[in-house]
């Protein structure tokens, strides 16, 4: 799925790097290279990188439970192959975006434990409940659809492997945007308690996804050197303005009211929108949002309770190359 | 409102049908249940993979059932409006997940018969099945060639991990006999070449479990006391909770399109 825009990027320790080399890398950066494993990187940018990939790999991993809430539920054998599906993507995405954060040298285990012990965000979008079955359209269509908005600019991102982890994800994730849209638009076809059920949802979600894009850029701090190291290429505001734009009309032809009275599109087509809720968005991010224990004790207990097995399969590995050793060896 | 259950004419070709596709629905739910919680993210997309080709299977099955029974009924009226009596998977596969072991037994059990009984029934005069066991033989090679390592590794690992699976194999195993027996509609379709004899399966499946098993220094139990009755509807107590589950939104919003 999708990790906002909470990065913050480290102080800039450039002072302690070889200077010349610093030059260079800003140089391919400006030139629009892509910067590969391999290749010498300023400390602070692989910090950086290393923390906002591992964000997004949690936040696909975290991200499977609020929808896998509804897999053992859905109203239709073709629903439920659908999200079991799409939820098996997320999972797909968290593995092949771990993989791209160890390219920058840590390794998946230390990152999932800095997760599991508080230490590591993931998208807040997720500390909030699945309540209905029209939560699930409004996750693909909303949230999906506002996680696309901030993924296709990193598909240009200048590390290479995120680049190009973003180009699969964004397919797969427009797929499920589809699919979100396409369960809404049922229910909005639907009887009225359906349109009612796929309203409630609306009125839940809205909040909270336009939170998806971070702070504003008045109070966001540091992007400045996400954006010199063409990481970030366009600021919260611009990207939460450009999701705003394209899902207003996508509403008005769900027939669905966006819970924001007295919206009225401006000279330059553009739907401004009332004052975001920021003391909820930092009370989520402090802990404090619905699901947060919630998900972090799900993700703790499959962790935990799945020691024994990696214990097993690890053993097992150990006893085979000792075997195969000894038999090389007679 | 919960809307009545609807009633199936059980042909023996619907009920042949309807059998398979119980089995099918209920063991991809059981696995489904693990998206997002097993040991490993390997695990999840692997257990989400075998769920889904069940799930699949379940749809063909169900599809064909609801044709050939010629009435209004179709995939998700069969799946979602009948309860527990009227269900007819066996029992080893509405058992419960338990921890990993259980699951990979209870998979292990189940697939390496699915993968004979599949290629066996790609045989079948009925094209319809002859086709669905088509495709279902691929993916049940794969699940059991998935379910046969893990329960190498969990065998031949630790001592806890080879403790939990010997208790997961002595724990299943009296539901591993309902896969071998047959009544006498099934007589009818297996004297017609419709259906395979799964009793003809037996030796080979053993042969595959004592393989297998041994690689992973585990044992088979001796006891031949096998528990019947999921076929005729006499489940274990487990499947009505997963069929309340399962069922919830068909049964708390009625008739609606989803």
């Amino acid at each position: 799925m999708y990790t906002q825009a909470l990065s913050t990027t480290e102080t800039d320790d450039r002072g302690l790097e070889d200077a010349a080399k610093a030059a260079q890398f800003q140089a391919r950066i400006d030139a629009e290279e892509r910067i590969e494993p391999n290749d010498w990187m300023p400390a602070a940018y692989r910090k950086t990188l290393t923390r906002q990939i591992s964000q997004h790999a949690h936040s696909e991993i975290v991200g499977m439970l609020p929808e896998g809430n509804w897999i053992t539920r859905a109203p239709s054998l073709r629903r439920k192959a659908a999200l079991l599906a799409k939820v098996q993507d997320e999972c797909g995405h968290g593995l092949y975006l771990y993989a791209a954060a160890e390219t920058l040298g840590t390794s998946r285990e230390e990152l999932v434990d800095a997760m599991l012990a508080g230490k590591a965000k993931y998208s807040s979008i997720f500390n909030y409940p699945t309540l209905t079955w029209a939560d699930i359209g409004i996750i693909g269509w909303l949230v999906d659809g506002a996680a696309i908005m901030n993924q296709i600019p990193l598909c240009r991102c200048s590390y290479g492997p995120y680049a190009r982890a973003m180009i699969r994800v964004c397919k797969e994730e427009s797929f499920h945007q589809r699919q979100g849209y396409e369960i809404v638009l049922t229910l909005c076809r639907g009887s009225d308690e359906q349109q009612a059920m796929a309203q409630e949802a609306l009125n839940r979600w809205w909040w909270p996804v336009l939170m998806m894009f971070g702070p504003p850029d008045a109070t966001s701090q540091h992007s400045d050197t996400s954006t010199k190291w063409k990481i970030k290429r366009f600021s919260n505001d611009e990207l939460r303005q450009k999701f705003v734009d394209a899902t207003v009309p996508q509403a008005q032809y769900l027939g669905l009211t966006i819970p924001d009275p007295g919206m009225i599109q401006d000279a330059d087509g553009h739907w401004p929108y009332s004052e975001i809720d920021w003391t909820e968005f930092k009370q989520v991010l402090a802990g404090n949002g619905p699901c947060n224990r919630d998900r972090l004790a799900a993700r703790g207990k499959a962790h935990d309770e799945g020691a024994w097995v990696r214990e097993a399969a690890a053993a097992y590995a150990a006893k085979r190359a000792r075997r195969q050793t000894a038999q090389a060896a007679e | 409102m919960p809307v009545a259950n609807i009633q199936v004419s059980e042909t023996p070709l619907v009920l042949y049908a309807l059998r398979r596709a119980d089995d099918a629905l209920i063991l991809g739910h059981r696995l489904s249940e693990w998206c997002g919680h097993a040991p490993m993210l390997e695990e999840d997309m692997a257990l989400s993979n075998i769920a889904l080709d069940l799930l699949g299977q379940a749809r063909e099955l169900y599809t064909y059932a609801a044709k050939a029974e010629g009435k209004d009924n179709d995939e998700d009226k069969l799946a979602y409006l009948r309860d527990v009596r009227q269900y007819r998977n066996l029992l080893l596969v509405e058992q419960p997940n338990g921890g990993f072991a259980q699951t990979l037994v209870r998979q292990f059990f189940y697939s390496a018969f699915a993968d004979l009984y599949w290629r066996a029934m790609m045989a079948s005069r009925d094209t319809t099945l002859a086709a669905i066991a088509a495709k279902s033989e691929k993916e049940s090679a794969y699940h059991l060639r998935h379910a046969s390592e893990w329960i190498i590794r969990l065998g031949d690992g630790t001592d806890e991990s080879r403790a939990r699976a010997q208790a997961a194999i002595d724990h299943l195993w009296a539901f591993t006999g309902e896969m071998f027996a047959v009544d006498e509609g099934e007589c009818a379709l297996i004297h017609a070449d419709i259906a395979i004899d799964p009793g003809s399966l037996r030796g080979r499946w053993l042969t595959t479990l004592s393989g297998v098993v041994s690689e992973a220094t585990l044992e088979l139990p001796q006891t031949d006391w096998m528990q019947q009755g999921g076929r005729t509807g006499r489940h274990s107590e487990h499947l009505g909770h997963l069929l309340s589950e399962l069922q919830s939104m068909q049964r708390t919003f009625p008739g609606q399109t989803w």
